[in-house]
């Protein structure tokens, strides 16, 4: 971002937005020291990177939801086309590109580009409608590409990359490897995510949402959401402006989908549900519709919270429950909004 | 309060007797959700099988600790790093197939020695020379299953519904359709289902009557197999049913009506009718502890448990070993053991970690299961 564009911002935005950067940096400088020095329990270890993915998933999700103001529950399904491309990807390219971290990068922009394909192919039909209709199709778009995953069969030998759907009719030459196997998913990845490439993924995916929120366009997004007609009445094109959101959420999607399946040996077409896709909503409304900082910490928080409530055992996913519908009433109590931010120490500046 | 309270008491019995110097074996599986019926299974076999040998008169003793893992992934990798932190030194992997793929990755990288009671896809042990398994693997499943039908003489036309985004089922049909020929069975119909339209059969049922199936095959778990009996009787569709180690369970299922798995026949290495004295023991501590007859989970559980107690026996292993040391010792004594228990005699290992014994055909007699032979 350049500086002249922040500065032309309202302050209390850059302080905003300053303060997301700090916030990131600081918890990934920390988190990895303390991860180096083996203070770090392996619980808390093994979590790095799906918290990454996570919490980039957040981000993209709140591009669409916070600030275009449209509901999307299919956002798993972009994550999963970005883990199977991605993934594929890196398979394809271990023997050509042996520096795992390169491997990652593309599979990962790779990743991104399929997603946001898929994106803009969804965003078609989709981005016609608007409300509760929006809502219930991207729902459908994420079983059907669920259901398309589930069928999907690709392989390669000699004679290059064989696909097939519904069974197995890809015929490899001996020597060939089917990569994707249906509902088998993928099996046998090389775990190549790490840490600092999720922390360096979110940074990336912050700076492209912010920038894109503080743009011309950011403004005709946020046009949209506050007032549907008036943006149409003064010219804005309305389908564009949409579009553009929905495949840059859906390329971060599918980047962040990539990085978790990369964390992991295996990976299935149903792990990316309709519950994923709620999970990541549950995230951006508990942070905050728009507040970029808020999905972040809450997709940690929610991702953490049921590892530490693990010696409560059958208890635990009532007690998660609970702990939900406690930080969901919690922050929207206009009494405790203001406890809270008498303790912010940005407050008094805020209010220049 | 009054249960964690008894739970409490009973791991302070437990430690006291284990003298603090027992090995750390742990496990997990879904304890929770809609594969809970495995994972409590194999836990609680595992417990009573931990429970018996620390009340023997013998070195080795165990604190067993199991994780929920809710069949995911990313919950099994979450709840295997939970263990570690606990100290595991030994590990049972995860119950349920693809779960236990990710966590015996995460063995292999530690070098944590693995013997999973019911991970049963081949991919589970595939390189990794410290996974073991106590089950068939799923191909093996499919061929014993067209061999079983073939060679007994049970029917000719076979119908197959599979769930087809289902690595189980999956991994069970394509072997089975591969052999089917081999064994003189001609398949009929082959229908499939997936995930969110699990609820109505009668397409595939429908199908199977029309191209006259004597027997239907059933590679699933049990949960679609109750409602695909239950719409078959509906539609007065009688044919013979075959099924496999995930089938078992349907009978403690709540709110099933046994009387429709009546005559229904599936293999599964686990009898709990067998009269050896082993099997009856274990089958009546389990019935007492837990109020039901335990199914091959318990079985596969237990016998983990009772492996791992020979090996460690035989290899002089103490519990102040490290895992990487335990892990060399095991793989030694688990490729050249034979090892007896309720779910096989003459149980051995491959190097690759498959398990080789006999698979017995059960049938489901006045709810309950009976041997076939």
């Amino acid at each position: 971002m350049t500086m002249r564009r922040l500065i032309n911002l309202k302050r209390a935005e850059a302080r905003k937005i300053y303060l997301t950067y700090a916030v990131v940096i600081i918890a990934y400088i920390v988190c990895q020291v303390m991860s180096s020095t083996k203070f770090l329990s392996s619980s808390m270890r093994g979590m790095l990177v799906p918290i990454c993915a996570y919490m980039v998933m957040a981000v993209s999700l709140n591009l669409v939801v916070g600030i275009l103001g449209e509901l999307s529950l299919g956002h798993a399904g972009f994550m999963s086309v970005g883990a199977f491309s991605g993934v594929a990807t890196a398979i394809l390219l271990q023997g050509v590109i042996p520096f795992a971290p390169v491997r990652l990068a593309i599979a990962m922009i790779v990743a991104a580009i399929f997603a946001a394909f898929a994106g803009f192919v969804i965003g078609i039909p989709v981005l016609r409608l608007k409300g509760d209709y929006l809502a219930i199709v991207t729902l459908a778009f994420g079983e059907i590409i669920k259901s398309i995953l589930n069928n999907f069969y690709m392989g390669i030998d000699s004679q290059g990359i064989q696909m097939s759907m519904l069974s197995d009719t890809t015929r490899l030459l001996p020597g060939g490897k089917l990569i994707i196997r249906g509902p088998m998913g993928i099996s046998g990845i090389q775990k190549i995510a790490t840490f600092p490439a999720g922390a360096i993924l979110l940074i990336i995916a912050l700076m492209i949402v912010f920038n894109l929120v503080n743009s011309r366009s950011g403004r005709a997004f946020m046009a949209i959401r506050d007032d549907r007609i008036a943006a149409e009445s003064i010219g804005l094109d309305i389908t564009k402006y949409k579009m553009m959101a929905f495949v840059m959420s859906a390329a971060l999607a599918g980047a962040a989908g990539a990085l978790f399946a990369m964390n992991y040996s295996t990976i299935v077409a149903n792990k990316f549900d309709f519950n994923t896709s709620i999970l990541i909503l549950v995230f951006v409304v508990l942070g905050g519709q728009g507040n970029m900082l808020g999905g972040i910490i809450a997709a940690a928080v929610l991702t953490i919270l049921p590892e530490k409530l693990r010696s409560f055992s059958e208890y635990r996913m009532l007690l998660y429950a609970i702990v939900l519908i406690v930080m969901m009433l919690a922050t929207n109590n206009a009494e405790i909004k203001e406890f809270l931010s008498r303790l912010n120490p940005f407050r008094r500046k805020e209010e220049d | 309060m009054k249960k964690i309270f008894v739970s409490a008491l009973l791991v302070l019995a437990m430690s006291a007797c284990a003298f603090g110097a027992a090995f750390k074996i742990g496990g997990t599986g879904p304890l929770t959700g809609g594969a809970a019926i495995y994972g409590t299974a194999a836990m609680r076999g595992a417990q009573i099988a931990a429970e018996e040998i620390n009340a023997m008169n013998i070195d080795v003793k165990f604190d067993l600790r199991y994780e929920d893992d809710t069949h995911d992934a990313e919950k099994a990798v979450n709840a295997y790093n939970a263990l570690k932190d606990w100290g595991m030194q030994i590990s049972l992997g995860s119950v349920t197939s693809k779960p236990a793929e990710a966590t015996a990755a995460e063995n292999f990288a530690d070098r944590i020695f693995a013997l999973t009671p019911s991970a049963s896809s081949a991919a589970v042990t595939e390189g990794k020379d410290n996974v073991f398994q106590m089950c068939f693997v799923d191909p093996n499943q499919g061929t014993a299953s067209a061999q079983y039908i073939g060679e007994k003489k049970l029917a000719k036309k076979v119908a197959v519904i599979w769930k087809n985004d289902d690595v189980y089922s999956k991994g069970v049909r394509d072997t089975f359709v591969e052999n089917a020929g081999k064994h003189g069975l001609e398949i009929v119909s082959e229908t499939a289902f997936a995930d969110g339209n699990d609820t109505d059969f009668s397409v595939q049922l429908t199908d199977a009557k029309n191209k006259g199936a004597e027997l239907v095959f059933l590679p699933m778990y049990y949960q679609p197999a109750s409602l695909i009996l239950a719409q078959a009787q509906a539609m007065g569709y009688a044919p013979k049913w075959f099924g496999i180690d995930g089938m078992d369970g349907i009978l403690t299922m709540e709110g099933f009506d046994k009387s429709l798995a009546e005559g229904v026949m599936l293999l599964t290495p686990f009898n709990a009718d067998a009269k050896d004295e082993r099997t009856q023991k274990f089958v009546k501590k389990y019935q007492e502890k837990f109020g039901e007859i335990p199914n091959q989970f318990a079985a596969d559980g237990y016998d983990c448990v009772y492996a791992y107690c020979q090996a460690l026996a035989q290899s002089g292993a103490t519990p102040d070993m490290s895992a990487e040391d335990l892990c060399g010792k095991m793989i030694e004594q688990f490729t050249t053991m034979t090892f007896n228990g309720v779910t096989g005699e003459n149980v051995r290992w491959a190097k690759n970690g498959e398990v080789t014994k006999d698979p017995k055909g059960m049938v489901i007699k006045n709810g309950a299961y009976v041997g076939l032979d």
